[in-house]
């Protein structure tokens, strides 16, 4: 009886050691023989690569360790983007699917069929070759809300100039800080004398007030940068002031979002439909307003079905997130595994690097996700 | 009048019912005849309004045309459920008129481009005239899409290698009821093996008289068929022992399944098939040389199984304990209670997951360009580079869409069939 239980155990640990082994010899081998070292000595040597979009201060005289940074904020800005406007729109047509519109209903069920049955990759190239590429050169380039202009060199929107600035922000983290304490109040109260705060309607105007104070007394002032057109050549023309979004962005994050959003809606209606019968009718007959219905009732037992797959669906887009590197947006991948590879030569490591970066994001993500899947579970007594 | 559809508006019931419904429905016409003159005539007729309000013109009258419908026991069958369906109020009406709207909008410019005004005759670029799209670029094309770089003369060598694995693949549904129990043997072991020999030999070549073809110049959708085949195959049983060994109660067993999974789930599909690519050369002895093709198929198969490692396990644990006691009394070791009692079950709880697995690792396939073996993804973004035919991706992307649309989406269905048919109710 012991041997049954130790035989294969031993099978399955000499094998993993003879594979692991069989690799590490043989990698020792091929790098001895083609006299390339192994170390992470090279993140701290200079880069001397451009990227063309940085969150950070970036340039060629900087470290390959701080080119990584650049690769991996810019991943983390598609995925966050991403996961927030597929959840918007996934919760949507998750919705939409339950309508009692026949036309609303069809609709976002072409919709799920229509997207989630194409590849990723096709979406992301017909949005960025096809699509963005019909837009207009700068010089011809119509005015959109009397600032921004959509062209096929990206987005330019007018960018805000904050005098104190920091004051603003701190004024921000003050309202967001006194939303906190006014809901663990409004929450205690509701617990031990059973009166009800407007939350969301008190929440929303502490977020706007508290920062709106600090233009009168903190001297706070915002300005708008407008972007505005200049001739560089004779045929070349680009913008000044204001923000750009290149469209390698504006492509990858509208692929992305249109594609995972579709698999969160199913997740959506499963939630929903999840939710049997008897629960709406109940809460129904004891007098709630179908919202209420919605809001306190189906909606905190859906969550708990929607939450693991929508974690899924999370952590696909980062993964997915990863596609950049087929249209040119600086990714992690592009910008470490590419060409900071094709420069260094240092395969192992930075393949190794780049793995375990989205390993830690997806440990991250799942981890927070639980969290808040706990926090939600059922409380059993 | 306006005093009359104020009243209207108030009570709507059998007596005016006629009234209401002729004025609803000519107001529903009104704004859709309005919009329409918008859009295709550039002609507004309600131009004496401001810009803000005649924008809005088709909608708002449009959805007073619905309210003035919305007359409930009208006694005609046909107002009823269409009431019922789209009109129940006017937030609802305000939506489906938007709907309406919208498809009148996208629909005809969609059409047009896609059928009216698209050429399809001639095989040059100068034969595209009309405004619409180019599908002459697809035919002329289309062998690429097909069969990416194999040489013209022996595409035919494809075409028969599939015919035939297809052939094989169908023959399992023919054998005779008392070798059933030998089918999933047989596809799983001897198919993948039979298909290979064929692909190695007809496709392949370098015996029987046939040039050789190296696997850099396979390509189109042939090679997406090849790659997901053999991906579909080989994951399938690997990630049901990956899935019964995180399920084992013996430690060693358990962690090296559970860190296998979590760490191929864990990885982004590009990142592995660069590690194929630039990596695994170096973890090979010196010499040895593993075709690419295969490299990627393998990587495909790793990542591919811990995904349906999981989703096998999801139907495993959905799995009453009673199963596996039932089967452990009546003397059953561990590889008969699974074989026999517990994985049948379970597989058929998790058809559609399985099936969602593999519809990912076909829309994954594209992937494989990372490597440089270019599948119809790939010969797409090649075919548009070609000085030639400058201009047409649109036409390539809704090509390559379509055709992974229709692949995808009636596997999507089958496996939905699949799933009624092996329903069993608890």
């Amino acid at each position: 009886m012991k041997l049954k239980k130790i035989l294969p155990q031993l099978l399955t640990l000499l094998f993993i050691v003879l594979i692991f082994g069989f690799f590490t010899m043989n990698a020792q081998e091929n790098m001895d023989t083609r006299g390339i070292e192994f170390g992470f000595g090279f993140l701290k040597q200079e880069a001397s690569f451009d990227i063309q979009f940085s969150l950070i201060d970036y340039d060629g005289s900087h470290s390959y360790a701080r080119a990584y940074l650049v690769g991996l904020l810019n991943t983390l800005l598609v995925a966050f983007i991403g996961i927030i406007l597929a959840t918007f729109l996934g919760a949507v047509i998750g919705i939409a699917r339950l309508s009692p519109n026949y036309l609303i209903r069809k609709t976002a069920s072409f919709y799920i069929e229509f997207f989630r049955n194409i590849p990723l990759l096709l979406q992301i190239f017909f949005w960025y070759f096809a699509a963005l590429r019909a837009l207009p050169m700068p010089e011809d380039a119509p005015l959109l809300l009397n600032s921004s202009f959509m062209t096929i060199k990206g987005l330019y929107a007018p960018s805000p100039v904050w005098t104190n600035g920091l004051t603003f922000l701190a004024f921000f983290i003050l309202a967001i800080i006194s939303i906190i304490c006014f809901n663990i109040y409004a929450n205690q109260k509701q617990e031990n004398e059973g009166k009800q705060f407007s939350k969301l309607y008190i929440s929303t105007s502490l977020l706007i007030i508290i920062p709106l104070l600090s233009f009168f007394i903190a001297g706070v002032d915002l300005s708008w940068s407008f972007p505005e057109i200049r001739q560089m050549s004779q045929s070349s023309y680009t913008f000044d002031g204001g923000f750009k979004i290149p469209p390698e962005l504006i492509a990858l994050t509208l692929a992305l979002t249109l594609y995972t959003a579709t698999f969160i809606a199913e997740n959506v209606r499963a939630g929903i439909q999840g939710i049997g019968k008897g629960q709406k009718e109940a809460a129904a007959s004891i007098g709630l307003t179908p919202n209420q219905v919605l809001k306190l009732v189906i909606m905190p037992q859906a969550l708990r079905i929607i939450i693991p797959p929508t974690t899924n669906q999370y952590l696909n887009l980062t993964k997915n997130s990863s596609l950049a590197a087929a249209i040119a947006y600086p990714d992690l991948v592009l910008v470490f595994a590419g060409t900071a590879m094709m420069q260094t030569g240092k395969a192992i490591e930075i393949v190794g690097i780049t793995m375990a970066t989205y390993l830690t994001i997806s440990l991250i993500i799942s981890l927070l996700m639980n969290w808040y899947n706990k926090r939600i579970a059922i409380q059993e007594k | 009048m306006s005093i009359n559809t104020f009243n209207l508006l108030k009570t709507k019931n059998q007596k005016n019912r006629n009234i209401s419904l002729i004025l609803g429905v000519l107001f529903f016409s009104v704004g859709v005849i309005d919009f329409y003159l918008n859009n295709y005539f550039n002609t507004n007729i309600t131009s004496f309004l401001p810009r803000i309000i005649n924008f809005f013109t088709p909608l708002i009258f449009a959805v007073i045309g619905l309210h003035l419908i919305r007359i409930e026991f009208s006694g005609i069958r046909l107002l009823d459920s269409l009431n019922k369906n789209i009109n129940t109020n006017n937030f609802n009406a305000v939506l489906s008129t938007s709907i309406i709207l919208l498809v009148i909008f996208a629909l005809p410019p969609l059409l047009n481009w896609l059928i009216f005004d698209a050429n399809i005759a001639g095989d040059t670029k100068e034969a595209c005239t009309g405004g619409g799209a180019c599908w002459v670029y697809i035919k002329v094309w289309f062998n690429r899409f097909m069969y990416g770089m194999y040489p013209n003369a022996e595409q035919w060598r494809i075409n028969v290698t599939f015919i035939a694995v297809l052939v094989f693949m169908a023959a399992g549904f023919f054998v005779p009821v008392r070798f059933r129990n030998y089918l999933s043997f047989y596809y799983t072991i001897l198919l993948p093996i039979i298909s290979f020999i064929l692909i190695y030999y007809i496709i392949s070549g370098g015996s029987f008289g046939l040039v050789w073809v190296e696997t850099g110049a396979w390509g189109g959708l042939s090679l997406t068929f090849m790659v997901s085949f053999f991906s579909l195959i080989f994951c399938f049983p690997l990630g049901m022992m990956l899935a019964l060994g995180r399920r084992s109660s013996l430690p060693v067993v358990k962690y090296s399944s559970l860190s296998f999974i979590e760490f191929w789930r864990g990885v982004p599909l590009i990142t592995v098939l660069f590690m194929s690519a630039v990596m695994f050369p170096m973890f090979l002895p010196d010499g040895t040389y593993v075709d690419k093709l295969i490299r990627v198929v393998v990587a495909i198969t790793l990542f591919e199984a811990a995904y349906t490692a999981e989703v096998i396990r999801g139907g495993l644990q959905a799995l009453p304990r009673g199963q596996y006691d039932a089967a452990k009394s009546l003397g059953m070791g561990y590889w008969k209670l699974h074989i026999f009692v517990i994985l049948p079950q379970a597989l058929k709880l998790v058809i559609p997951g399985i099936a969602n697995t593999f519809l990912a690792l076909i829309k994954d396939t594209p992937l494989i360009f990372v490597v440089g073996l270019l599948e119809v993804v790939g010969m797409l973004n090649l075919a548009k580079t070609n000085p030639k035919w400058l201009g047409f991706s649109m036409e390539g992307y809704v090509f390559a869409g379509i055709i992974f649309w229709i692949i995808c989406f009636s596997m999507s269905k089958y496996s939905q069939k699949l799933e009624l048919k092996y329903k069993t109710d608890r």
